[in-house]
């Protein structure tokens, strides 16, 4: 029912307007094809800049919803007119405030509607925005605001406000403040400090003064205008300030969604960072291009609820994400009950080989029409007398098993087909057995994690494990990778369906050029192309040439046959061990991090002639692990230290550097010696960046005694750590680690064998 | 001091005229005396603490207050009206709301169950209307989730919203607690002890949600704490109470120079 009540009906609308719209805008993937791909701001119709985008949809799909949040706990609607309507009596609002075209205007907050509306307001006036992690510390925050010179921050609540003021005596062009959330805020000096909805009203009011103004300026707006400014997230030295043009957005924008097939019915979840290019992107670029929904939940915590209640058909995450909600499938399978622990693991299993063929979604739009719903209906029919079939066969069988075994049945029973099953014979048979899969386990499950409309779903920024990536294809969701970066607008290669493969990330997206170096560095070239760093013209040529080639610094090569492409590592990051042969950390932590024990690894090595890491415990999943085998600990710091901890550890270890020694190239390295840090690695002690990514120096400089002590061979080693609460205060953790060798699989004697 | 007229504080908060008056407050317990010959104020909008150690009879002035002892003498006024002993919910209806110092939640009940428990004074309407939930009921019932949305989103418990209150850590139930009293919308906030037991953190949210709460709906706070770095942040003036005596009134400088005070907290042997 609740369902019924998302979807919506395009209102009927002026002949002249549904011209233009089929000419400019498929419907459905299919009349793409009429379409041609040239690079020129007529094949967008015209439509320049994200205002003129918003000016369309807000004619063209008028009642229809742009975007959601839930509040109070329920889904508040903005149709497209109405966001038009938010967005202009801001941006009146913000000329009223005195901001003049050029100027940056920070946003700094969680994922809501009204910040994309702060960000298309901006737009609308000729000013630049500047969204920024809404969790970095204020230190983080000044380098931003001071180095493209906000004069204007829009920012969600006192929280942000507070950090605001406190850096704000360093900000030299720094005006004014705009928030949306005034709880707590009432006794604070307004001089300077406005609150949002009273910004829109003031807009409102003085709408006939200023219409003329911001009509100009949004005229003003062309292909080569700034769009927006994005800060990489640094994982070396300080952030970058990436200036992407409307053409980058734009263009980007479009050719992804022609590339998936993206239509206006398509409902995303938006809740990655607003600063991360890829939320920029999907919740604004793809969305103004395609006049989908997009959804904000209603607080970081209520993520998973919300997107199971919106059911996405279009999905991002980061690997970590799809790590996690497996664990957590996996640790509640383990608690549940017999019966359902035997028929998850068998279809699964059965999945495993079959998914790819039966599972897959097919090309269509998200709402389906009349006759996919009869097809549906009819798939889910045949999969039900199955289902109810394998559950009795199974329940009579589990019944015996239990009054022979008892408490454990489990590890006596093993669940097997319904025998009616048994009157098809081969593909016919696998395809009524993966229907009766997805009744029993595939569609409950792929709905419980909220997947259950997903038809295109990326992950990208790290490598998934394969594992994790099968398993979510195998239920039947369609996965895929893609590689991409701020400074390329994100696409730089994605996976077209049907040729998806967890160890590639695709081959080149529509309109990007690639080549590679000889020393394996990937360079592109694209329509999506960054413009510059921003007061940054050293970097931007090391970065980028005369030529428009732009440097990853990522090694990596075009695998033979398929044309696609294969990350390595990071380009500098791939280093020498001290008898010459390749070190590539990456490529040795990835394996280990995909165990579920373990969260994070750091690999050292670089010209030493061996490899030692640091190694970052799952609390989660051994923590459940510890509640299973009754090991009782007080912290993170005693359950990490944990003698079997530590030996499962060890056994990962031992297995990757196996696996390792088995390619020539890389069996140097093998991990010799390892710890479990006593902390997780974290961003607020400048470990990692904002978006989780370890940085290397910032950790082997904190933790060089332990580095050291790994080298030296001494069995254990104490140490104290500083640690940085949320609140920036900050306190120290000390420590006694155990120091473990692995064994280590001998290249000469194998060489000798050989 | 002049009780009655308004000030502002130096944060800006309006501090109004005595709604509360404790006059000569004594309680016994058979021969025990938990409460002898206590006289104080509470002022609207003020946040007033309630401090003293162990057994000093803090928890019981509680109790008077919300009635659920009756003192053998003394008199109590509430909003310029002398005020007969009452039972608790007639307590609760002229508008003061508690949290009790063990929790006292509905266990097997959602979050967002017993929250709605706090709306039952607004609920009006009769048996048949709620039996088949049409008309009045209904009407009732929405104008309260939504009031009750608003409090579940004001202390941030939006991803409890469905949970069973049983299955939540101490430091939540403490919040869902605090929700109940809040939904109630109370003219005067009874909080026993809302901070014990919690870590560092969970202190520091409660204390924002108390300070903001004064704030944002005006509601008048007396609480009980134990944690006197939060008692001296957060009230506007405290009562220190030793052995069911009062021994210090007044603003958190006044009592923290008040020797009485230091004598007792630091345990000089009593004559």
């Amino acid at each position: 029912m609740f369902r019924k009540k998302l979807t919506h009906s395009l209102k009927p609308t002026p002949l002249k307007v549904r011209e233009s719209f089929r000419r400019f805008w498929p419907v459905k993937a299919g009349l793409t094809e009429e379409y041609n791909l040239a690079q020129s701001s007529q094949a967008t119709g015209g439509l320049a800049s994200i205002p003129a985008l918003l000016q369309r949809n807000a004619t063209l799909f008028a009642e229809k919803a742009a975007y959601r949040e839930k509040e109070f706990g329920i889904w508040q609607n903005w149709t497209w007119a109405e966001t038009e309507k938010e967005v202009e009596a801001l941006a009146l609002g913000l000329i009223n405030l005195g901001v003049n075209e050029g100027d940056f205007i920070a946003i700094i907050g969680r994922n809501r509607p009204y910040f994309y509306f702060a960000m298309a307001a901006a737009q609308s006036v000729g000013a630049i925005p500047v969204p920024v992690y809404n969790d970095s510390a204020a230190d983080e925050m000044e380098y931003i605001l001071s180095h493209c010179g906000a004069r204007y921050a829009i920012v969600e609540d006192q929280e942000q406000v507070d950090k605001v003021i406190e850096i704000q005596e360093h900000l030299h062009q720094f005006e004014h403040m705009i928030y949306i959330d005034p709880r707590g805020l009432r006794k604070y000096d307004h001089s300077a400090l406005h609150e949002y909805s009273h910004v829109q009203n003031q807009g409102r009011a003085a709408h006939d003064e200023f219409i003329n103004e911001l009509k100009a300026r949004r005229e003003k707006l062309n292909y080569d205008s700034t769009c927006v400014m994005l800060y990489t997230s640094g994982t070396t030295g300080r952030p970058k300030g990436v200036v992407l043009s409307n053409r980058n957005v734009i263009e980007s924008a479009k050719n992804s969604s022609e590339f998936d097939g993206l239509g206006a019915d398509e409902e995303i979840l938006s809740y990655l960072p607003m600063a991360w290019v890829g939320d920029f992107i999907f919740s604004l670029g793809q969305a103004y291009w395609c006049g989908f929904c997009v959804n904000c939940p209603e607080s970081p915590d209520t993520m998973m609820t919300d997107l199971r209640e919106i059911g996405p058909t279009y999905y991002f995450a980061p690997p970590r994400i799809f790590e996690t909600q497996l664990t957590n499938v996996m640790i509640r399978m383990e608690d549940s009950g017999d019966l359902k622990y035997a028929l998850f693991h068998h279809f699964m299993d059965f999945a495993k080989t079959t998914g790819e063929k039966y599972g897959m979604p097919k090309r269509s739009l998200a709402t389906p029409d009349l006759k996919r719903r009869i097809k549906n209906a009819w798939r889910y029919g045949m999969g039900i007398g199955f289902a109810v079939e394998a559950i009795v066969e199974n329940g009579i069988r589990m019944f015996f098993t239990k009054m022979r075994h008892g408490k454990d049945a489990r590890k006596h029973f093993k669940a097997r087909d319904p025998l009616g099953l048994n009157l098809y014979r081969g593909s016919l048979r696998d395809y009524f057995k993966y229907r009766t899969g997805a009744v029993l386990v595939y569609g409950p499950l792929k709905d419980t994690l909220g997947f259950g409309r997903v038809r295109v779903g990326y992950t990208a920024g790290e490598a998934i494990g394969p594992e994790i990536f099968e398993f979510y294809r195998s239920l039947g969701i369609n996965l895929k990778q893609l590689y991409g970066q701020t400074e390329a607008t994100v696409f730089i290669t994605a996976q077209p369906d049907g040729e998806v493969r967890a160890d590639t990330v695709g081959v080149p997206s529509p309109d990007v050029e690639i080549k590679i170096a000889d020393n394996g560095e990937i360079f592109y070239r694209s329509p999506g192309t960054f413009v510059e760093y921003y007061k940054n013209p050293e970097s931007t040529a090391d970065t980028k040439d005369p030529e428009g080639w732009v440097a990853t610094g990522d090694a990596g090569f075009f695998e033979e046959g398929s044309g696609h492409l294969r990350i390595i590592d990071r380009a500098k990051d791939v280093g020498k061990m001290a008898d010459g042969s390749m070190f590539a950390p990456k490529y040795v932590e990835n394996k280990l991090k995909f165990y579920p024990d373990i969260l994070e690894v750091v690999l050292f090595g670089n010209g030493k002639d061996r490899c030692v890491a640091f190694i970052n415990i799952d609390l989660t999943a051994v923590g459940n692990w510890a509640e299973r085998n009754n090991i009782a600990y007080a912290s993170y710091q005693e359950l990490a230290g944990h003698p079997r901890v530590l030996d499962t550890i060890q056994e990962h270890v031992e297995t990757v550097n196996k696996s390792v020694a088995a390619d020539p190239m890389l069996s140097g390295c093998q991990i010799h010696r390892f710890l479990v840090l006593h902390k997780e690695l974290d961003a607020d002690d400048g470990e990692m960046t904002r978006t989780r990514k370890v940085r290397r120096v910032v950790v082997a400089d904190k933790f060089k005694d332990l580095v050291e002590a790994l080298y030296d061979g001494s069995p254990e080693v104490s140490t104290e750590t500083e640690v940085t609460y949320e609140d920036g205060r900050k306190g120290s953790i000390s420590a006694t680690l155990e120091l473990r060798d692995a064994a280590v699989v001998s290249t000469a004697a194998k060489v000798a064998a050989e | 001091m002049s009780t009655q007229e308004s000030y502002v504080t130096e944060d800006g908060r309006t501090i109004g005229p005595t709604v509360m008056e404790m006059k000569n407050i004594t309680l016994r317990f058979g021969g025990v005396k938990a409460i002898t010959d206590i006289s104080f104020d509470i002022r609207e909008g003020e946040i007033r603490a309630i401090i003293g150690p162990n057994g000093a009879g803090k928890s019981s002035m509680l109790n008077v207050i919300s009635g659920f002892y009756v003192p053998q003498e003394g008199e109590v006024w509430y909003k310029g009206k002398k005020r007969p002993p009452m039972k608790p919910y007639q307590v609760a209806e002229q508008g003061i709301a508690r949290t009790f110092q063990n929790i006292a939640l509905f266990e097997g009940m959602t979050v967002l169950d017993n929250v709605m428990t706090g709306r039952i004074r607004q609920m009006n309407a009769g048996l048949l209307s709620q039996a088949i939930w049409k008309g009045k009921a209904e009407k009732e019932e929405i104008a309260n989730r939504e009031a009750v949305e608003k409090i579940i989103d004001f202390l941030e418990i939006q991803a409890i919203r469905k949970t069973p209150v049983g299955r939540l850590p101490y430091g939540l139930k403490k919040r869902v607690e605090l929700a109940r009293a809040l939904a109630a919308e109370p003219s005067i906030l009874l909080l026993d002890e809302p901070m014990a037991g919690m870590n560092v953190e969970e202190k520091e949210d409660m204390s924002r949600f108390i300070l903001d709460m004064n704030d944002e709906f005006g509601t008048t706070i007396a609480l009980i704490e134990h944690d006197m770095g939060v008692v001296m942040d957060l009230s506007d003036r405290v009562v220190v109470m030793d052995y069911g005596k009062k021994i210090g009134d007044g603003t958190p400088d006044e009592v923290r120079s008040n020797q009485a005070v230091i004598d007792a907290y630091l345990g000089v042997a009593h004559d």
